[in-house]
C-alpha cells in the first residue's frame, strides 16, 4: 500500500524535513517514507526505489512530496496525518503572533534595518547568491552551507575581503561573536582571548577548555574548513580574522586553530600573528609544535592551546601536561577498565560526531599505533570500503557526508551515532570506544541521554561474551549550555563510561588502554 | 587590510537575519539577540531554467542600469497626477474607437476563445449599438469577423470583468497632468445583471440607454460645474476611510457624490433625473471602480516603454488568459491561462459557477493599490481570506516586489507608510513573491453576474516570461 501527496509551493528546509522523514518513518507498519522536497536527486531517488513515480512528473524544488508505503491503507493514512500534523507544527509556531515574517534578504531589511549578521545555510546550490546579496547590503555573513564550490568561495571572500565584512564559512558550524553563540556554540564567558578557526568542533572544544581553565573569550570566528587548506582561498578569512582581533583592545591573546594548512598561507597566517604583537597560540591540527618564538607560541593539542591562552592572558606560565587529572588516579582506571576484558578484544573504534575531534584522536592513534581505518584518513588503503563497516582499529566522523545523505547532522540527530554502536555492539573484538558527547546551541537536547541505552546494552553483550567494554568519553561544553554538562556527565557515569575533561586525554586514555590491551 | 567593518561589529549589537534552518534563529533569541527568520523559497517557484538565467544578471546589469531604469519608472508612477477632464462617448474620445471596434478587459483574445461573460458582454454590446437587432444576431456576427476585438488596454481604456467597450458608450476622460497621457473608462453600471459581468438581457440594455442618454449628460454638466477632479487626492483619502480601490470602493463612491452633489442641485433638470441619478450613485458602491481604475491606467501608462525598467505596467485577464506588460517590453504581453479565484461566493453560488479570472481591474494593484492596499481595507478581509492582521501582512509582503513607495498614498494602520508602488519582475523572480490580487467573481454562464469575490494567485508563467524576454533582450 503506496501514498505519494504533493503540495505544491510549500518550501521546508531539508533539517527540518529528514527530522519528520525519521518520525514517519518509526511509525509502526510504515515500511517505507520520504517526506522530502522536489529536487531533481530527491525525485530520481523516489522513483528508483519504486516509493512515487507518475505522482510526481513536473515537481519542483519548491513543492513538497510526502510519499509513505506502509502494511494497510489505516498505517499510510496515519503516517500521512502524522506528516501533516509535524509539519503544520511548523507553520502555527511561524505564525505565532501572526506577525510578519519575510520572504526575502531585502523584506527582512526593512523589517531589520540595523541587520548587521546573515546566517544562512540554505542548500548549498542557493547560498552563493544570498551571501553575494547579504555582503553587497553590507551584512557580515556566516555561511553555514556546505556543497558551496571553491570558485564561489574564492569569489564571496573576494567580495567580503574589499568590504572588508567577515564572510564565515561555507561549511563554518561555530562561531562566537560579541559573546553570542551562533550556530553550533558553546555559552561561553566573556573575558579577553580571541579565537579564529577554520574547523567548527575544534572553535567549540577550545572555547569550552577556555572557559573550564577560568579564561574567556572575546570573539569566536570561523573561517570554514577550506579557507587555509586551499592555497587560492589563501586563509583570506583567518587573515582578515587575525587583523580584526589585532585591532581589537578587548583582544589580549589570540588563538588560531585549523587542519593544516597550505605551506605558503601557513607563511602568511605565521606573519599575521606575529605582526600582531599580541601573544598567539598557534594549533595546527596533527602537525607537530614549534617552538616558542616571540610572541608565537605552539600548541600539539586542542585542550593545550586553550591552557596556554589562558595562562597568557592570566600572566603565568604554561606547564605542559597529558593529564588534568592525578596520574594515580588515571592508572587507576586503566585498571579497572582493562581487567575484565577478554583475549579477543583488541580494537578501538571511535565514533564520533564533532569532525576535528574525530581528527585529533585519529592522528594520535594513527601516531602512536598505525594502521588505523577512518572515512577522514588522508592515507586511502585505510579509507574503509563500507563506511558502515569498522575494520580493526577505526574511528569515524559520522558528521562526513558519507554518513549524512538524507540524514541530519549525528550533532543533531543522534539516530546516526545510535545504530553505529548497536552494529559496533555485536563486534567481540571491539574492545574501547571511544566517543565525544558536543554540547551547546545547535546540538541535540541531550546527546547523552539519546545514546545511552545503545551504549549500556553494548556493555552488555560484551560481558555476555565474557568481556567488558570500556567507553571513553570526553564533554564539550560549558556550564551556560542548555543541556546540563553536569547531568550529561552524571548519565554517562552512570552507566559506567569514563568521562574525561578533554577530547585530547580522553584520546590518550583510550590509547593508553589500548596499550595496556595489546600488552 | 581594512577589517574596520569587523571592528565596528564587535561593538555592536548583533541584529542577525536567518536564512535556512530557523532552530539558528530561535537559539540567538534565547540568547537576548535580535533575529529575523526569512522564509525562504528557491528563486523563480524552483523553475531551474528561470533560476540559472538569474545568474545572467550581473552580466546584463553592467549593459543596462536596471536600478537606474526602475527608479526611473517608479518615479514616474509616483508623480503621475491623475485627473478627470470630461464625461464623453467612446466613439469621440478613445483613440481609434470605431463603430465596428469591441473592446475588452485583458490581453488579446478572438471570439472563439472567449470566455462566457465575455462573449455576453459582447452580444449585449452589439445589440446595445444597433449593430445587430436580437441576440442570435448578435452571436452570429460577433463569430462572422464583421467585429473587430481589441483589448481596452491598446486603446488606453480599462474596462472591469469584461470589460466591454462599444463606441456610444458614455466613458469618463482623465488626464495625467504630470505627463499630459489620457486613460479612458465606461461608467460603473452597479451591480446585479450588469453587462461588465456577461448579462445582456432588456433590463441590461435599458439601464445601458439611460446611462448615455440621461446620466452621462448629467454627471458632465455637474463636472462642468465643479471642475476636474483630481483623482490623486481623492485616491490618497479613500485608503484613509477603509477603500483600497479595487474590491472596496464605498469611501471612493461617497466622495465622489459629495463632490458632484453641490452642483448636481444646481442643474436646470427635472428633479426626478437628478433624484435618479443620486439613487444610482447611492446604491453602487462600486461606482468608484470605474474611476480608480483609469486613474491607475493613467499613472501607469507614463512609465511604460522605459528602456531596462523591469516594472510591470500592465495585470489583465479576459476569462481566457491572465496577461502582463513590462515597462522595456512596451506592449508586448506575456499570457498564460486565467486562473481559478478562491473566494467567498454568494449565497447560492459555489465554485463550480465560477467563471475564471477576468477583467482589468488588475490595474490598481498594478500601482499598487487594490490587493497591495488590503491594509488599508481591514472591512473587507474576511471577503479575501482573513483576519486584519493577514491585510497587513498581504500589504507589507507586497514591499519585497516593488521598488518604492507612493508619496502620496498612505495606509494608516502601517504608520501612514507609502502603498508598495512599481512592481519589479526581478524582486518576483528571485523571491518567488507573487503580486497580490482581490477580485470579484463572475459567472461563467453569460447573463447572470456576480458570484463572489476572493484572492487570485496571477500564474507564475507571465512572470517568468517576462523575465525571460528580459534576459533575451539585454543578453
Amino acid at each position: 500500500m503506496k501514498r505519494v501527496l504533493v503540495e505544491k509551493d510549500s518550501y521546508y528546509d531539508s533539517v527540518f524535513l529528514m527530522l519528520i522523514n525519521r518520525e514517519v518513518q518509526q511509525i509502526e507498519g510504515v515500511t517505507d517514507a520520504v517526506v522530502s522536497m522536489g529536487t531533481d536527486v530527491n525525485v530520481t531517488l523516489l522513483k528508483e526505489t519504486g516509493l512515487a513515480d507518475s505522482e510526481i512528473e513536473g515537481v519542483t524544488p519548491n513543492d513538497l512530496i510526502v510519499a509513505v508505503e506502509g502494511e494497510s491503507e489505516e498505517v499510510v493514512e496515519a503516517a500521512i496525518a502524522k506528516a501533516k500534523e509535524l509539519l503544520d507544527k511548523k507553520s502555527s509556531s511561524e505564525d505565532e503572533g501572526e506577525n510578519y515574517k519575510p520572504s526575502s534578504l531585502e523584506g527582512a531589511l526593512k523589517v531589520s534595518p540595523d541587520a548587521n549578521l546573515a546566517i544562512i545555510s540554505l542548500p548549498g546550490e542557493f547560498a552563493p547568491r544570498e551571501v553575494k546579496k547579504a555582503l553587497n547590503k553590507g551584512l557580515h555573513v556566516m555561511l553555514f552551507s556546505d556543497n558551496v564550490s571553491v570558485e564561489s568561495e574564492i569569489e564571496l571572500k573576494n567580495i567580503a575581503k574589499e568590504k572588508g565584512l567577515l564572510m564565515m564559512g561555507p561549511d563554518c558550524g561555530t562561531a562566537i561573536i560579541n559573546g553570542k553563540p551562533l550556530c553550533f556554540a558553546n555559552v561561553v564567558r566573556p573575558g579577553d582571548i580571541g579565537v579564529v578557526g577554520a574547523s567548527g568542533t575544534g572553535l567549540q572544544e577550545i572555547t569550552c577548555a577556555i572557559e573550564k581553565f577560568g579564561g574567556g573569550i572575546t570573539q569566536g570566528i570561523g573561517t570554514g574548513g577550506r579557507d587555509l587548506k586551499n592555497a587560492a582561498i589563501g586563509g583570506t578569512m583567518m587573515l582578515m580574522g587575525i587583523e580584526a582581533l589585532k585591532n581589537d583592545d578587548a583582544t589580549k591573546v589570540i588563538v588560531v586553530v585549523s587542519k593544516p594548512p597550505a605551506d605558503e598561507v601557513a607563511v602568511k597566517v605565521i606573519d599575521a600573528l606575529r605582526k600582531t604583537g599580541k601573544p598567539s597560540v598557534i594549533h595546527f591540527i596533527g602537525m607537530e609544535p614549534g617552538e616558542q618564538e616571540g610572541n608565537l607560541y605552539f600548541a600539539g593539542n586542542l585542550e593545550e592551546a586553550s591552557g596556554m591562552a589562558v595562562a597568557l592572558s592570566k600572566g603565568e606560565k604554561y606547564e605542559k601536561r597529558t593529564y588534568t587529572i592525578d596520574r594515580a588516579e588515571i592508572d587507576a582506571i586503566i585498571e579497572r577498565e582493562t581487567k575484565n576484558m577478554s583475549a579477543k578484544q583488541k580494537y578501538i573504534r571511535g565514533l564520533y560526531t564533532g569532525g576535528t575531534l574525530a581528527d585529533e584522536a585519529l592522528i594520535m592513534f594513527d601516531r602512536e599505533i598505525g594502521g588505523i581505518y577512518s572515512n577522514n584518513q588522508s592515507k586511502e588503503e585505510f579509507i574503509p570500503p563500507d563506511p558502515n563497516k569498522s575494520i580493526k582499529h577505526t574511528i569515524v566522523d559520522l558528521g562526513d557526508d558519507v554518513y549524512t545523505v538524507g540524514r541530519p547532522h549525528p550533532m543533531i540527530d543522534p539516530s546516526t551515532r545510535e545504530d553505529r554502536i548497536k552494529i559496533e555492539a555485536e563486534d567481540e573484538e571491539m574492545a574501547v570506544m571511544l566517543l565525544d558527547i558536543v554540547l551547546g546551541y545547535g546540538s541535540h537536547p541531550d546527546p547523552a541521554g539519546a545514546i545511552l541505552d545503545s551504549l549500556k546494552d553494548a556493555k552488555k553483550k560484551a560481558e555476555s561474551r565474557g568481556g567488558y567494554l570500556s567507553i571513553v568519553t570526553s564533554i564539550t561544553g560549558t556550564e551556560g549550555d542548555f543541556q546540563s554538562i553536569h547531568e550529561t556527565k552524571n548519565k554517562l557515569e552512570s552507566i559506567g563510561c569514563v568521562v574525561m575533561p578533554s577530547n585530547y586525554q580522553a584520546s590518550t586514555l583510550a590509547l593508553e588502554i589500548m596499550r595496556k590491551v595489546e600488552k | 587590510m581594512d577589517v574596520s567593518n569587523i571592528n565596528k561589529l564587535f561593538n555592536q549589537d548583533l541584529s542577525a537575519v536567518n536564512l535556512g534552518l530557523e532552530s539558528f534563529a530561535e537559539n540567538l533569541r534565547n540568547e537576548g539577540v535580535k533575529a529575523v527568520q526569512v522564509q525562504w523559497k528557491p528563486p523563480a517557484g524552483g523553475n531551474k531554467e528561470i533560476a540559472e538565467l538569474l545568474d545572467k544578471l550581473d552580466t546584463i546589469r553592467k549593459k543596462v542600469d536596471v536600478d537606474a531604469a526602475n527608479k526611473k519608472a517608479a518615479e514616474i508612477i509616483n508623480n503621475g497626477k491623475p485627473t478627470v477632464i470630461d464625461i464623453s462617448t467612446a466613439g469621440k474620445a478613445i483613440p481609434g474607437m470605431r463603430k465596428n471596434l469591441v473592446l475588452h478587459a485583458g490581453p488579446p483574445v478572438e471570439w472563439e476563445r472567449m470566455s462566457g461573460p465575455t462573449r455576453g458582454a459582447v452580444i449585449g454590446g452589439l445589440v446595445y449599438e444597433g449593430l445587430a437587432s436580437s441576440y442570435e444576431e448578435a452571436e452570429k456576427m460577433a463569430a462572422s469577423g464583421e467585429i473587430d476585438f481589441e483589448p481596452c488596454h491598446h486603446h488606453s481604456t480599462v474596462g472591469p470583468m469584461a470589460g466591454i467597450v462599444t463606441y456610444s458608450m458614455p466613458v469618463w476622460v482623465l488626464e495625467n497632468k504630470a505627463y499630459g497621457n489620457k486613460a479612458y473608462a465606461t461608467l460603473n453600471e452597479g451591480l446585479g445583471k450588469v453587462l461588465r459581468y456577461g448579462a445582456y438581457g432588456d433590463e441590461v440594455l435599458e439601464r445601458l440607454k439611460w446611462m448615455e442618454s440621461d446620466l452621462a449628460p448629467i454627471l458632465k454638466k455637474a463636472l462642468d460645474l465643479h471642475g476636474e477632479l483630481d483623482m490623486k487626492n481623492i485616491i490618497a483619502q479613500i485608503l484613509q476611510m477603509g477603500d483600497e480601490g479595487h474590491n472596496r470602493n464605498r469611501a471612493g463612491t461617497s466622495i465622489i457624490i459629495r463632490e458632484l452633489a453641490p452642483y448636481l442641485v444646481q442643474l436646470d433638470e427635472p428633479k426626478e433625473k437628478i433624484v435618479k441619478v443620486f439613487e444610482f450613485l447611492n446604491a453602487n458602491d462600486h461606482f468608484f471602480l470605474n474611476l480608480s481604475m483609469p486613474s491607475a491606467k493613467c499613472i501607469i501608462d507614463a512609465a511604460a516603454g522605459i528602456e531596462g525598467s523591469t516594472i510591470v505596467t500592465t495585470m489583465a485577464r479576459n476569462g481566457t488568459d491572465f496577461g502582463i506588460r513590462m515597462s522595456c517590453t512596451g506592449d508586448q504581453w506575456f499570457t498564460a491561462p486565467a486562473p481559478k479565484v478562491e473566494g467567498l461566493y454568494l449565497p447560492g453560488y459555489t465554485e463550480d459557477d465560477a467563471a475564471l479570472d477576468i477583467g482589468d481591474s488588475t490595474i490598481t494593484e498594478t500601482v499598487g493599490i487594490g490587493g497591495f492596499a488590503m491594509a488599508a481595507a481591514p472591512a473587507i478581509v474576511k471577503f479575501v481570506g482573513g483576519t486584519p492582521k493577514d491585510a497587513l501582512n498581504v500589504t507589507t509582503r507586497m514591499y519585497e516586489i516593488t521598488e518604492t513607495e507612493n508619496k502620496i498614498f498612505q495606509i494608516p494602520a502601517l504608520d501612514f507608510r507609502g502603498t508598495p508602488t512599481g512592481i519589479d519582475i526581478l524582486k518576483i523572480i528571485e523571491t518567488g513573491i507573487l503580486p497580490a490580487v482581490n477580485t470579484g467573481i463572475a459567472h461563467k454562464t453569460p447573463g447572470i453576474g456576480m458570484v463572489g469575490a476572493g484572492l487570485v494567485k496571477p500564474p507564475e508563467k507571465c512572470f517568468n516570461d517576462a523575465f525571460k524576454a528580459f534576459v533575451e533582450k539585454y543578453s
